[in-house]
């Protein structure tokens, strides 16, 4: 057997070690090239970007030549409006995880058990996930809780006497939040209650035979047991989605929120501020780009952290 | 020759992907055709029927260049701004600005010498925010003013004079708030966004001083903005409204008794109620204060980009300073504006009767146009203290500090990149 590379080579020999056996590295190439090429014309030098244009005063261009260190970072980290934005969100997440986590399992657990049109329960409460948040929100925002008379909330509170209410404008109690959560939990509750479906309908049904021969009782006993336990890991990857749609929060709060003049400072989360920022009239790239960074390296480190903590990827005993 | 499923994909990427990267600018490096270089103009989405053709019949009007008019919806400002990075923007783009950061980071053109024996006959109000350091870069087209509607019926009815200090407003919102309608309308925010300085203007002060420092730091101040907040705990505030205070729906669908609205707003108004009703400037806050309307230009500026400098040029002198018919029509035939130009505001007949004299008048006697100097970071800084102000109840003092901290911050960076 002669070498590749040696005297006797037939023409096209390199080409053809490239190519690799039956020409697999070529089509490996063929089919990965474009997505990863994709991948780093459009994410990755953006992203470098972005975090070289943090260290520039950077007004209205994208090729700053003043040098300003950690200025932009300092600054930013200063900024009250982005700390509170921060906050709004923490507080955001903290009510829309859970929420949401709960409600489409008990939506899947429900869905589950019914014996009829169960097909056609899933389609409902999936149909919400096919409907884009912008259109989403300008009806939440125009037609159900706009805050004149004949808004559908204030009609029907119009019913028990109660006086009309400003949903979005009022602050003091904060009921813009019960507008925002409930067009977010519309929307996606459906999708996870698929995800949680799909995990249910692969438990094995002799598990929960021999549930019932050991006595447990059916209901929260099987539940806590049986159903939880087989369920981990549909119930960390929901945990994970649900964590990292909320970050993504941006485009409900915006069409509820936003009029021509900007953007009101509270439940403003952070990608929201950071567009009026860099990319609003005021065009302050440098500073936007270190909100950036800031923010996707909280999002590192937390996503990071929940993987391990729930042990994302690990082979399941 | 036969065609194997493989090449017919790997061929269809490609062209795909080749087809991909072509884009129509709506501008091109050569000179070619008959009428000269291709120039792109933008313009922001205007409501009024007709407008879009009338700018398109002005471009095509000109025979020294080949203008192509590109009319776009959305966030216009977001979208220029974005543009004016890249080679791909327009030549020609009208403007709501330049702002100063655009001016120092030299993306738009000087336009001084094309004001030459004209400047006069411009609107000194809606030219001054255009001027940095003496030079202008942009050619105001029309103006647009802001007063407050209100319904003369339903005043009298209520024994009510039209308020002309801030603090009868409070009250005549008070008194003509009712179940079915509240008493007055400033934007579905409260008023943060749509009044901006307004407030301080009508205690006698600015934002900016002609010196470049902070202009509200006053009690004065504080005591304008608070009695807003007066008017949001009252309940006198028309809020969550279908459609945003610079539409007329509100007002015309009998939401609300006054409301605060642009001058563009004036024939839907005037087509609903005839001649029941009148407009108000903002009226003076405090013993010091005087009548405010806020008043802006949208303008014509040359993007600093542009392979055709002098042509572009060329054109918007030739639109906005030469035509003085085109003019005329844009700013009456379609919408409702003032024309930029002083000759033609007073030839004009739509602005001379009604309610549209006494607004063109105070546009005139009170008018005040956002400095070049309030950037937007200030603008920020201020309206989120101003709607802590009125919504949360904030102190207004504590509020105000903070905002002149912050904007005294921001004169200094825009003053040291100048020098």
């Amino acid at each position: 057997m002669t070498t590749p590379g040696a005297a006797g080579a037939p023409p096209g020999g390199r080409w053809r070690r490239l190519a690799g056996p039956q020409n697999r590295t070529l089509w490996f190439w063929a089919f990965v090239g474009p997505f990863a090429l994709g991948l780093i014309v459009f994410t990755y030098v953006p992203l470098g970007w972005s975090v070289y244009l943090s260290f520039f005063d950077a007004h209205n261009t994208v090729s700053p030549t003043d040098f300003v260190g950690f200025d932009n970072y300092t600054s930013m980290l200063r900024n009250d409006a982005f700390t509170d934005s921060l906050w709004t969100f923490v507080v955001f997440t903290a009510f829309i995880v859970p929420t949401t986590f709960v409600l489409s399992l008990s939506l899947a657990l429900m869905v589950n058990r019914m014996r009829r049109a169960q097909a056609f329960l899933r389609s409902v409460f999936f149909l919400p996930a096919a409907c884009s948040y912008v259109v989403a929100a300008l009806i939440w925002k125009m037609s159900l809780f706009n805050g004149v008379r004949f808004g559908l909330a204030n009609t029907v509170l119009g019913w028990f006497g109660a006086e009309q209410t400003a949903w979005l404008s009022t602050t003091d109690p904060p009921w813009y939040w019960l507008v925002i959560v409930t067009v977010r939990l519309w929307l996606q509750a459906g999708f996870y209650m698929i995800l949680f479906l799909a995990g249910l309908q692969r438990i094995s049904p002799t598990l929960y035979e021999a549930a019932a021969v050991d006595g447990a009782r059916p209901g929260w006993q099987v539940l806590r047991h049986i159903t939880l336990p087989q369920l981990r890991a549909t119930s960390v990857a929901v945990a994970l989605l649900l964590v990292i749609n909320a970050f993504q929060a941006f485009d409900e709060f915006y069409n509820l929120l936003s009029d021509s003049r900007g953007y009101p400072p509270y439940a403003r989360p952070p990608l929201v501020y950071l567009y009026y920022t860099a990319l609003g009239q005021g065009q302050n790239l440098g500073l936007g780009s270190a909100g950036a960074v800031l923010l996707a390296l909280i999002i590192a480190v937390v996503t990071v952290g929940q993987a391990r903590w729930f042990g994302l990827g690990r082979k399941e005993d | 020759m036969t065609i194997s499923r493989r090449t017919l994909l790997a061929s269809g990427a490609a062209l795909g992907l080749l087809t991909a990267c072509g884009s129509n600018t709506g501008r091109d490096g050569g000179g070619s055709g008959g009428k000269g270089p291709k120039l792109s103009q933008w313009y922001h989405q205007y409501g009024e029927p007709g407008t879009e053709e009338a700018v398109k019949r002005y471009a095509a009007a000109y025979d020294k260049a080949d203008v192509s008019v590109q009319w776009r919806p959305g966030n216009y400002d977001e979208q220029t701004a974005a543009a004016l990075l890249t080679e791909s923007g327009p030549d020609v783009f009208e403007v709501n600005g330049p702002t100063l950061d655009q001016i120092q980071g030299g993306q738009v053109v000087d336009l001084t010498d094309l004001f030459d024996g004209v400047k006069d006959d411009f609107n000194p109000v809606a030219l001054a925010p255009k001027t940095h350091d003496g030079r202008i870069w942009s050619i105001p087209q029309v103006v647009d003013m802001q007063v407050l509607y209100y319904r003369k019926s339903l005043l009298s009815d209520a024994g009510r004079r039209p308020p002309t200090t801030l603090d009868e407003l409070v009250d005549t919102a008070k008194e003509l708030t009712r179940d079915k309608a509240k008493g007055l309308f400033l934007g579905n925010d409260g008023g943060a966004g749509a009044l901006g300085g307004t407030p301080l203007y009508a205690a006698g002060l600015t934002l900016v001083t002609d010196d470049g420092r902070v202009g509200f730091d006053d009690p004065a101040a504080a005591r304008a903005l608070a009695a807003l907040r007066t008017l949001y705990e009252d309940k006198s505030l028309l809020l969550g409204a279908p459609s945003d205070w610079s539409d007329p729906s509100a007002f015309v669908q009998e939401l609300t008794a006054m409301q605060w609205s642009g001058l563009w707003a004036l024939p839907a108004v005037r087509k609903a109620f005839g001649d029941d009703f009148g407009v108000l400037p903002f009226p003076a806050a405090g013993s010091g204060g005087k009548p405010s309307v806020p008043v802006g230009a949208y303008g014509a500026a040359v993007s600093a980009r542009t392979r055709h400098k002098k042509e572009a040029k060329d054109f918007v002198k030739w639109l906005w300073i030469d035509r003085t018919d085109h003019q005329r029509d844009f700013a009456l035939s379609y919408g409702f504006h003032i024309p930029a130009r002083l000759s033609l505001a007073k030839k004009a007949d739509a602005l001379t009767e009604g309610a549209a004299a006494d607004a063109v008048r105070y546009s005139t006697e009170h008018g005040y146009a956002e400095p070049l100097l309030w950037t937007p970071a200030s603008r920020v800084a201020y309206q989120d203290a101003l709607s802590r102000i009125i919504k949360s109840g904030a102190n207004p003092e504590s509020e105000l500090k903070s905002v002149v901290r912050k904007v005294s911050a921001e004169l200094e960076r825009v003053k040291k990149k100048s020098s």
